[in-house]
């Protein structure tokens, strides 16, 4: 039983290829149309997961900025260096004093002018403070403390970039997810028409089929085997497109990571995230030619 | 082993194709079932391979309630039946041996040996030298001869046959008669449908005859 079963499987496995060759022109164009339906998404996906690193990597050591009021005393500074360095969620960090500020503005390109039309230095002292790792919100108790020592004028995160392609980063996840439904729904469709199409030109051998006894299951596997196939090469083609796309941008980051002095540099799919498109892409196709064919088949009874 | 009870036949738009009918058929018999074309007969027939469905009265087969049959339950019973169609429903993109495969195919047979049992009903109907030929390339009484070897190729209880001679000249139908008598005495029970008076001159198997639905005596 579980030989001729298998035997069976593999009879229409072949038998579905044998189709898909014999209209290669067809079979081509509606795997790549498949092929770059599915890149969109998947594409944009790989891009926000290159970000991602790229902003993990910087976003390792959060930074925040103590303002002191303005007629904070030599005494009050040295008072808030030593619980800077007594507190333990807090690495490093580095005074700047106003004058230090005040220079550092002078130097700025564009502001010069405004600097020098100064009557008096209208900078705080500062300190740039390194914490440990951690999100936002794990520190913001730490903040809050900061902000209830004595002549503290405000603290805050310098992470405000980082939490902006964060929220970018979401946004973009809601694209890929939008997109990503919209093409599967696309699929389903072309998938549909496909096997409809595929139906009415085996009337005949559905009907014979039928007469000879065959199951449903039987009449639907053929059908069930095209889509998926043609959903899986469908999702090779999109791993391929995004492939290249990023061998291209891989060459020209190269120039922009000279210039900066940065590793620039676009990762393909993990190999879980391949196997999960390829994977879902099967279904897509399998999910397609399964309507089909369940709203088209009983259409079709011998007479 | 058939048994027709008050099976009636009605179609949507109110012809009454079957009224009435009682009628057995017992196993290894070989019946022909005559009338003019219209009578009927093929109404009849399709109703024990469960293609019609009757709108009264019960058909059982060995036990089995057709007339109620769950349509899951359908590709089995038809297993069990070897059936010649009128317009021989041959699949004219496939050659004269995967014609005949088809049924093995369907109740998944084992590979190795199908090839062997679509030989033995090709050499059966003498188209064993055909078969790599496509139906379209076949005469008449060729394809008439396909179509048996496809009905008996998985070795079915019941032989069901319309107009088998249909189109034939005398010499063809006769051959195509000593086939099915020879599948009958192996055990086969047989069901012929015909409006050619000339196959039943010399039968001494019981004849049936239909008229406007009925059966006559």
């Amino acid at each position: 039983m579980m030989r001729s079963w298998l035997t069976q499987h593999r009879f229409v496995f072949f038998l579905t290829l044998r189709r898909l060759f014999s209209t290669p022109v067809t079979s081509l164009l509606s795997v790549i149309v498949m092929g770059i339906a599915l890149s969109l998404p998947a594409g944009i996906y790989v891009l926000m997961e290159n970000l991602q690193s790229i902003s993990g990597q910087t976003a390792s050591s959060p930074q925040m900025s103590l303002f002191l009021k303005l007629d904070a005393k030599k005494d009050d500074i040295e008072s808030i260096k030593q619980r800077l360095e007594e507190d333990p969620q807090i690495v490093s960090f580095q005074f700047i004093s106003k004058d230090a500020a005040l220079y550092q503005l002078q130097q700025n390109n564009g502001v010069t002018d405004i600097a020098a039309a100064l009557v008096r230095n209208p900078l705080p002292d500062a300190f740039i403070v390194h914490t440990l790792e951690g999100a936002p919100e794990a520190l913001e108790p730490l903040r809050v403390a900061m902000q209830k020592w004595p002549e503290i004028e405000h603290v805050q995160f310098d992470s405000a970039w980082i939490e902006r392609l964060n929220a970018l980063l979401k946004l973009g996840r809601f694209v890929v997810l939008m997109l990503a439904t919209l093409l599967s729904i696309a699929i389903i469709a072309i998938m549909f028409n496909t096997i409809r199409l595929q139906i009415l030109t085996k009337r005949d051998e559905i009907e014979i089929s039928k007469l000879m006894g065959a199951t449903d299951s039987f009449i639907r596997r053929p059908f069930l085997y095209f889509g998926t196939i043609q959903g899986l090469a469908g999702g090779a083609t999109a791993w391929f497109i995004i492939a290249l796309a990023i061998e291209a941008m891989n060459g020209e980051l190269a120039e922009l990571a000279r210039l900066y002095n940065l590793d620039l540099h676009l990762q393909h799919l993990s190999s879980g995230d391949s196997i999960s498109l390829l994977l879902f892409s099967a279904w897509l196709g399998w999910l397609g030619a399964r309507i089909s064919v369940a709203s088209h088949l009983w259409q079709i009874e011998p007479k | 082993m058939i048994k027709f009870k008050n099976i009636s036949k009605r179609y949507p738009d109110g012809y009454v194709a079957l009224n009435n009918i009682d009628l057995t058929v017992e196993s290894g018999e070989m019946v022909f079932l005559t009338g003019h074309s219209g009578a009927g007969k093929s109404t009849l027939l399709k109703l024990i391979a469960a293609i019609e469905r009757p709108t009264s009265g019960t058909i059982t087969i060995s036990e089995q309630n057709i007339a109620q049959l769950k349509s899951g339950a359908i590709p089995y019973l038809r297993r069990k039946i070897g059936f010649i169609f009128q317009d021989h429903k041959l699949l004219f993109d496939r050659n004269v041996f995967d014609n005949v495969l088809l049924p093995l195919q369907i109740s998944s047979f084992d590979n190795k040996a199908v090839a062997g049992r679509v030989r033995a009903a090709l050499d059966k109907v003498g188209l064993l030298k055909k078969e790599n030929a496509l139906p379209i390339t076949l005469s008449g009484g060729e394809r008439q001869r396909l179509c048996i070897a496809r009905a008996v190729v998985h070795r079915p209880n019941i032989l069901i046959a319309d107009e088998p001679t249909g189109n034939l000249d005398v010499e063809y139908a006769r051959d195509i008669m000593a086939m099915f008598n020879s599948f009958n005495q192996v055990g086969v029970t047989v069901l012929i449908a015909t409006h050619d008076a000339s196959l039943l001159e010399d039968t001494q198997h019981r004849i049936l005859s239909l008229k406007q639905g009925k059966l006559a005596a």
